[in-house]
């Protein structure tokens, strides 16, 4: 069995940066225990000697050619932000009090 | 005329380049059936109002003798997980409400390049987490053959709105198997090009090893039309494969018209023809096989026995992959935001902004992703399951050397009932049982209709796989089971309820 607490599911929340109630709490360490459970089968066929893979058809060194192109200009960089001063995004206070 | 909804693109194409009929005609045609039907089916999220323009632009093109692609005036669909300059594209999130992105993605810039006219956006499970639709949170999109059941998912609004003749074509995604089990419920086409076939630039990432865009259509033709606009080589996108594709359009014509298949090897994967599968969904599998048998083929049973790891595997990799990249949605640069009662911190916010604007599935994957990830647990389940990747790469490597391609049923089941797995999220990842494998080796696979189960007169839908890079075989082999099934079962779509 795994081990899911509703502990480890609110410390697996905020480092996902997602409030839940404590109802969720209680339905997620369930089914996230039942799935962890689950999907726990692929450690039996894992030995060793299988190297792993990432990606399905590998490339490697990807680049083009350094020459400017076209890009989005400020005004629609910005145009989904929830928040801007016309030049820049604008975010909550990054520090708490305490800090 | 038959009435131009009912009509293939190929057929529309045709008589766009005669003349016989303008592209306003066409389109105009099916934004009255959607007008008509989607208020029953909620195939569509954003209909465009742009549509009707685009099409008169194409229409006074060809009056000017301009050099028309053989798909131009034709209008299409386009799942909601695609970025659109001129649609909102939420894919089927509450957190990307209104956001209108200040870019098209690739495949739907290269179709407005080829005159394809765009109908609007379609519903999908949100960030394309689900097999039914369901997880939208705009609401289910309904099966046109029986509107209390789910048209599959994540792209069921994609297949809905193809096979309810709102669009004769559109454009889904599939990281496992969302644009071809929703085909196999719905009695549409579907592909899930070669991994790296069609440019992932634009569309919205759920797993970025996974993901790959591909057409949705009526015939195979139809599919390996749209997939001829769609494809090659994108410098946009690093994991774009660099090659030069043959034209699918012509593999179709060439397997639509094969007097025989003698030679082909058709390999029955024994993990994917299971006991356990719905008993009209195996009996029309293995009527098709039996098609494929007096039509000359050659049936190899081939085994792939690190395919039963292949839905564990997946439930690690997707949702680890998804947990990084829906970190994007972080309230600042689009999207919701949401703001605690007396303000916060930004983390304050990004947890308030996620809590409201994501459902109950991403919650979960997001989570799971990150728990398969965290320290401790890492080697556990990401790394085992990296390692039944190479696993079920070997299996298909073995099999393609005994058969020129693979074939299963596309799903176990027929549609099932809306609400009935919704709550149950380990009964709806077994949906894709069949489908996953192609995902996790990055190989093409295509979902075509078989016929209608008997038990409960519902679709059911044939998988064909073929290696990676050899999406044309799907085309030409797959054009030919289709020509055989036709003249079995009539065009199953007529039998479909009118709707309207």
């Amino acid at each position: 069995m795994s081990e899911i607490t509703p502990e480890t599911v609110e410390h697996l929340a905020e480092l996902a940066r997602i409030a839940l109630t404590d109802e969720e709490v209680a339905t997620l360490t369930r089914q996230l225990g039942a799935i962890a459970d689950s999907v726990a089968k692929v450690s039996e066929v894992a030995t060793p000697e299988v190297p792993a893979t990432s990606h399905p058809i590998p490339m490697a060194n990807v680049t083009r050619p350094d020459v400017p192109g076209p890009t989005l200009t400020t005004e629609e960089a910005l145009s989904g932000a929830p928040e801007s001063d016309g030049s820049r995004f604008v975010v909550a206070a990054i520090l708490g009090e305490e800090q | 005329m038959t009435e131009l909804t009912r009509l293939p693109a190929a057929e529309l194409s045709d008589l766009l380049a005669e003349r016989e009929v303008s592209s306003v005609e066409v389109v105009r045609a099916h934004l009255d059936r959607i007008a008509a039907v989607d208020g029953a089916v909620h195939a569509f999220l954003h209909v465009s109002d742009a549509a009707l323009a685009a099409a008169a632009a194409v229409d006074a093109a060809r009056g000017d003798g301009a050099a028309l692609g053989p798909l131009a005036g034709v209008p299409v669909a386009i799942k909601d997980v695609l970025c659109t300059h001129d649609m909102p594209s939420t894919a089927g999130s509450r957190i990307l409400e209104g956001w209108v992105p200040p870019y098209d993605a690739t495949p739907v810039a290269r179709m407005r390049a080829a005159g394809l006219v765009p109908l609007g956006k379609t519903n999908m499970d949100e960030f394309a987490m689900g097999s039914s639709t369901e997880h939208s949170a705009y609401g289910p999109t309904r099966n046109p053959w029986d509107l209390d059941r789910i048209p599959g998912g994540s792209g069921g609004g994609s297949a809905a709105a193809v096979a309810a003749l709102e669009a004769p074509l559109a454009l889904g995604s599939d990281t496992g198997g969302s644009i071809r089990q929703p085909g196999a419920v719905t009695g549409t086409v579907g592909v899930k090009p070669t991994y790296g076939g069609v440019s992932r630039y634009g569309a919205i990432a759920l797993a970025s090893s996974l993901d790959q865009v591909g057409p949705v259509a009526r015939t195979v033709l139809d599919a390996a039309l749209l997939h001829d606009v769609i494809g090659g080589h994108d410098p946009k996108d690093s994991t774009s494969l660099p090659d030069a594709w043959p034209s699918f359009a012509d593999a179709a014509r060439e397997g639509a018209g094969a007097d025989s298949l003698r030679g082909v090897r058709i390999g029955v994967v024994r993990e994917l023809d299971s006991a356990g599968f719905q008993a009209g969904v195996t009996q029309r599998f293995h009527e098709a096989l039996e098609l494929l048998v007096a039509a000359g083929a050659e049936i190899v049973e081939v085994s792939a026995p690190h395919f039963e790891y292949a839905v564990a595997a997946y439930y690690v990799i997707l949702p680890a992959e998804a947990s990084s990249n829906l970190a994007k949605f972080d309230s600042v640069r689009f999207g919701l935001r949401v703001t605690p009662p007396g303000g916060g911190t930004v983390e304050q916010v990004m947890a308030a902004t996620r809590e409201l604007g994501f459902g109950p599935e991403v919650k979960r994957r997001v989570i799971l992703g990150t728990y398969a990830l965290s320290a401790g647990y890492y080697d556990a389940y990401y790394g085992s399951a990296q390692q039944v990747r190479t696993l079920i790469q070997r299996d298909f490597a073995a099999a393609f050397a005994q058969a020129d391609v693979l074939v299963s049923p596309a799903a176990p089941t027929t549609a099932f009932r809306i609400g009935e797995k919704v709550d149950d999220p380990l009964a709806m990842y077994l949906n894709d049982v069949t489908t996953i494998p192609a995902n996790l080796a990055g190989v093409p696979g295509m979902a075509l209709p078989m016929g209608l189960a008997p038990e409960d007169g519902l679709p059911t839908g044939f998988q064909l796989m073929a290696p990676a890079r050899e999406d044309a075989r799907l085309y030409r082999i797959g054009a030919t089971l289709e020509r055989l099934l036709g003249e079995r079962h009539g065009a199953i779509l007529d039998r479909a309820p009118a709707l309207a």
